[in-house]
């Protein structure tokens, strides 16, 4: 990986039972995220994606890139607006720098052309 | 606002992480890395066992959180939360066997524009002492006053 480089793309289109069996995975069983009635009485469109599913995602185009798990030293971002099932999501990434073995990655993940994580920034580790 | 609570710390939270677990995980995330899933190929890399994805510390995290979102001294106000913001940091990764100990710290509470800000930490540790990750945790509470 060297500056300026872009990621491999990583693209993600969420079937309409995924908020459900990611609810079960993960223990988040917050009604916005798995009861369509609920998520529109409290203004919503609906069901919306768990924000840590969709950084699970922003990890996995990272950890491709780098080459396994082991790689991902740090991951930072912020959740904006909201992702729902059934419509692609993609995250790019470019490598910003490289310093001590270590790229920096600034990354987003986007649907419907609007960044729902944006200002991520992940370190990979080089040696692997 | 009460930031009285900053430095508030929680009881630690042990979680045992189980091979099932991580499976059943990296399918919902969408991870195919035999090493997510495959005991023969995580111990020919070297691990003891399945290899939990990085992202699977917001499960062992999870029970840790709950005191603190919960928390009168903290006082959010459910109804307006927004998840805002995460940041981990990872140190040696995580295997089925393990037993992940967290302690979660609020570090931060404060108010800018009429909302509320709420700043956890996350520390894990697994059962040898590694610090397995951090987490910084953002929550905005919307409208505050």
């Amino acid at each position: 990986m060297n500056p300026g480089e872009e990621i491999a793309e990583l693209r993600v289109t969420p079937d309409r039972y995924l908020t459900v069996r990611y609810a079960g995975a993960s223990g988040d069983f917050n009604p916005i995220h798995i009861d369509e009635e609920f998520a529109q009485q409290v203004g919503l469109p609906g069901k919306i994606l768990h924000g840590l599913w969709t950084m699970a995602q922003v990890a996995r185009a990272q950890t491709e890139a780098g080459g396994g798990p082991q790689s991902l030293r740090r991951l930072q971002v912020q959740f904006r607006g909201m992702g729902l099932p059934e419509r692609e999501i993609t995250v790019t990434g470019t490598v910003h720098e490289v310093r001590d073995g270590v790229a920096i990655v600034h990354t987003t993940a986007e649907q419907d052309g609007k960044a729902i994580i944006r200002n991520a920034e992940a370190e990979i580790a080089l040696d692997g | 606002m009460n930031t009285a609570a900053i430095g508030k710390q929680y009881e630690p939270v042990t979680y045992a992480v189980g091979r099932e677990k991580i499976r059943e995980y990296a399918h919902a995330v969408g991870e195919t890395n035999p090493l997510h899933h495959d005991v023969e190929a995580a111990r020919a890399a070297g691990y003891s066992d399945v290899v939990a994805p990085p992202m699977f510390a917001a499960v062992y995290c999870s029970r840790a959180i709950g005191p603190a979102m919960f928390d009168p001294d903290v006082g959010i106000d459910f109804a307006r939360l927004v998840h805002s913001g995460q940041e981990f940091r990872w140190g040696p990764l995580v295997v089925a066997g393990d037993e992940v100990t967290t302690t979660l710290t609020v570090k931060d509470i404060s108010e800018r524009a009429g909302s509320g800000f709420y700043v956890f930490e996350s520390v894990s540790k697994n059962q040898d002492g590694d610090v397995v990750s951090v987490g910084t945790w953002s929550n905005i509470v919307r409208g505050q006053g």
